[in-house]
């Protein structure tokens, strides 16, 4: 039996020192069984890298910021379509487009034709950073105590009640450690300026992280869960190499989130697991992880078993993945003709 | 004293902790003591064995046993119970 091929457009293209998922997921579904794909890359800078590699990106389209709006994101996608024979599937990576593309998810089905698999818009503000503490609270999941603040001044009667250390974060990405009230500023004010306000002040858990990458169905099962501890981390805090885990406990906690707010779509749960054997749940990341094929290395195609989901196909949920599979990233240097820059740069296209 | 039931241990030596991620190596004696520990062996049954096939004296033998099942412990790699 022949099977289908999809063209799906993707997010996320910036493989960098701090990577997207774009990539990942990108690989994830060229190795896909059920399908053969022809990529569409969608690009927010020039210099992301997965524009210039045409053995994964068949061609990238520029998109324009999400503070432009969604009209003209929806203008844009609506160029894109005309362009192109067809656009089945689409992959938004980025917490900061999410908002825009869960808004318009009925549009560009309807409209475009283009299928996406997002949480809904409650699921999404509801595991935001600052709203974390009373997801947690909610769904019995243990969070540790955070409080959202808009200006620096109000940093000292946060760490009066709290206590040093502090987490520093901000609203979509960046977290830092701060051990006294200056550093403490100091990180609001690099934070606050490169991803706005507000910025979460949350307890300090000692302990190993480790996350879970798995999808929901919408319906309150859990189709897939991969846990994974980082064994290598960068100064910005990513995994550079990780390692796939038995934790059944983990699974669990992830069952239970699943299944008591129906998520739909991916997610990434980050944990801070205690030397107690304590999970701290730090963060919902409702998208793919940029460490997403690993689930692949572990038997567990989740990009590939999304999409089949969200075109009507009868996928079971996975069951079992393969313990102790590493991942380790690598840095590469792309050598690109200067047209190809000057092409994506001045027709926003390649 | 028991070894959890999911650590691996692979003929080179090599440790894996699927729990935790860590992975860790021994030497040849480490790994016998390794292998005795997970099939179960009682401490005075690999006391007998380890003196008889290394040189190695009764407070020696106590002391690198105490301080091998510390590690194991300290590593999260011994049953919880223990």
């Amino acid at each position: 039996m022949s099977k289908p091929k999809y063209t799906i457009a993707v997010t996320g293209l910036n493989a960098i020192d701090s990577p997207g998922p774009g990539i990942a997921v990108i690989r994830g579904l060229k190795v896909a069984e059920s399908f053969d794909v022809r990529i569409i890359g969608l690009s927010y800078e020039a210099m992301e890298p997965g524009i210039y590699l045409h053995n994964l990106v068949d061609k990238t389209y520029q998109i324009p910021y999400p503070s432009a709006g969604q009209d003209v994101l929806f203008e844009r996608l609506t160029y894109i379509r005309e362009q192109e024979e067809k656009i089945d599937f689409l992959f938004p990576n980025f917490d900061a487009e999410l908002y825009s593309f869960i808004k318009l998810h009925k549009r560009l089905e309807g409209e475009l034709g283009i299928k996406m698999y997002l949480p809904t818009l409650e699921q999404f503000e509801a595991r935001h950073k600052p709203n974390l503490y009373e997801f947690g609270t909610k769904y019995e999941i243990t969070v540790p105590f955070a409080q959202m603040i808009f200006s620096a001044n109000d940093i000292h009667a946060v760490t009066e009640k709290m206590g040093f250390p502090i987490v520093v974060k901000g609203k979509y990405y960046d977290a830092k450690i701060a051990y006294n009230n200056e550093q403490a500023t100091q990180y609001f004010n690099k934070i606050s300026a490169q991803w706005g306000l507000p910025i979460l002040l949350q307890e300090f858990v000692q302990g190993t992280e480790v996350n879970v990458c798995g999808i929901g169905d919408g319906n309150g099962n859990l189709m897939g869960a991969v846990p994974m501890r980082k064994l290598y981390i960068t100064d910005k805090g990513k995994a550079w190499a990780g390692v796939s885990l038995d934790d059944k406990e983990l699974i669990e906690i992830t069952r239970k989130m699943v299944a008591n707010t129906n998520w739909r779509g991916p997610f990434e749960m980050e944990f801070v697991k205690t030397s107690e054997g304590k999970y701290y749940l730090i963060e919902i990341n409702p998208r793919f992880p940029a460490w997403c094929y690993l689930t692949v290395g572990s038997g567990q195609n989740q990009m590939e078993a999304m999409v089949n989901i969200a075109m009507g196909k009868k996928v079971e949920p996975f069951t079992d993945y393969k313990i102790g599979t590493m991942f380790i990233r690598y840095s590469n240097d792309l050598i690109v003709d200067i047209k190809e820059f000057e092409k994506i740069s001045t027709e926003g296209e390649l | 004293m028991k070894l959890r039931k999911n650590v691996a241990i692979s003929d080179s030596g090599f440790i894996f902790n699927p729990s935790t991620g860590d992975s860790y190596s021994v030497n040849p004696v480490g790994m016998e003591m390794l292998t005795l520990l997970h099939e179960g062996t009682p401490k005075e049954k690999i006391k007998s064995q380890i003196m008889r096939d290394y040189v190695c004296d009764e407070s020696t033998f106590e002391k690198d046993y105490y301080d091998f099942t510390l590690m194991l412990r300290n590593y999260k790699l011994l049953e919880e119970d223990e």
